[in-house]
């Protein structure tokens, strides 16, 4: 009794005197931003020219600051739904310490000024892919399609596939099949990464109607559905080694690392029973598909730094 | 908790995160203001040296 009115005042506190720092830097999804800045790193170092290091500072910054924008404007249109799940209810707006006012606007200010400056100071190649990510995952995927079609997170994918794209464009100002190579990982990957996670998240997503593939069409279509892009993301990830964007290190890389997933892929699709055999293969391979995309653009990145030294 | 010092310490909260989102504006403004700044240095190179005296 006495715990829950502490509780309730420490919330009457919390809720009316705005957000902390902390919480307007939490809207930014931190987590999603690494990966983004990661992959967009790999994107600039592995594009061909040359570009100041004072100018490929600014715009990994710009395409992290994009990334946040998206991040804060999604949790603005999502906060109806972020309240009734658990693994989003502790995001600040659900929690009442940012206002959905206060993250539209604190979003919208972040993407005007990440792609402006993008534009301004790198090339408007670079700065119009970073307004379409931020448009397509907003629009397209927040708005449109999250809540209407169990192929959401397929096309809605394309928005986090991306920032190597923008990271070549700053480079080069154009977009070329190596970048669109990259993108075609990250879209690839998407969907098993995302599926997997909604395989034991399902009751989640089932609750505020937003139709994931396992609540559509259920765990066994879905682990089916994982398996083929599975095997469709194995062979796209070792095409770079054949465009000369890889050397031998990255193809080793990319056929060792692609039959692992296949390797647990197969492994949930067999599981024929739900329960906790079923969750902890959907599980595992969640947890190595994060491993896989890391480790695939760190040997990438790792090879395009050693060429030079090699050479 | 009286409500006149719940009050209080509300209001002591407000204060303190409403100064440290004020700082954290200033500091990007500032990174942004240094950012246009060695922007424009880079892209003009040695040219900035190149002026009548």
């Amino acid at each position: 009794m006495a715990d829950k009115s502490i509780e309730a005042e420490t919330q009457i506190l919390t809720s009316s005197a705005g957000g902390s720092v902390g919480d307007f830097f939490a809207l930014m999804k931190p987590r999603v931003m690494s990966l983004v800045v990661f992959t967009a790193l790999v994107g600039l170092v592995a594009a061909p020219g040359q570009l100041h290091p004072v100018l490929a500072g600014i715009a990994l910054l710009c395409i992290t600051v994009g990334a946040g924008a998206s991040g804060a404007l999604n949790m603005w249109y999502d906060a109806d739904i972020d309240a009734r799940m658990a693994r989003t209810a502790a995001r600040p707006i659900p929690r009442g310490r940012v206002t959905p006012d206060e993250a539209l606007t604190f979003g919208v200010v972040l993407a005007v000024f990440s792609v402006l400056t993008l534009g301004l100071l790198v090339n408007w190649a670079a700065g119009a892919l970073l307004a379409l990510t931020i448009a397509f995952y907003i629009l397209v995927y927040t708005m449109w399609l999250k809540r209407r079609t169990s192929q959401n997170i397929v096309i809605g994918g394309a928005a986090g596939a991306f920032p190597p794209m923008i990271g070549w464009a700053a480079v080069t100002g154009t977009v070329s099949l190596e970048s669109i190579v990259l993108f075609l990982i990250i879209f690839f990957w998407t969907p098993p990464h995302f599926w997997a996670l909604a395989l034991y998240r399902s009751r989640d997503y089932e609750r505020v109607g937003v139709p994931m593939l396992p609540v559509v069409a259920g765990a066994r279509e879905t682990r089916r559905q994982i398996l083929l892009y599975s095997a469709l993301l194995a062979p796209v990830a070792v095409a770079p080694a054949f465009i000369g964007l890889g050397g031998m290190a990255y193809l080793v890389a990319a056929i060792g690392l692609g039959a692992a997933l296949l390797a647990l892929a197969v492994r949930l699709y067999r599981v024929r029973e739900e329960g906790r055999e079923a969750d902890h293969a959907a599980k595992k391979l969640f947890a190595f598909s994060i491993l896989y995309l890391f480790l695939l653009f760190a040997v990438l990145l790792a090879e395009q730094l050693a060429r030079p030294l090699l050479a | 908790m009286a409500a006149d010092e719940r009050d209080e310490e509300n209001e002591l909260e407000r204060r303190r995160r409403q100064r440290n989102r004020s700082i954290a504006i200033a500091l990007a403004l500032g990174v942004l203001v240094l950012l246009f700044y060695l922007a424009t240095l880079v892209h003009l190179g040695g040219n900035v040296l190149n002026r009548p005296l």
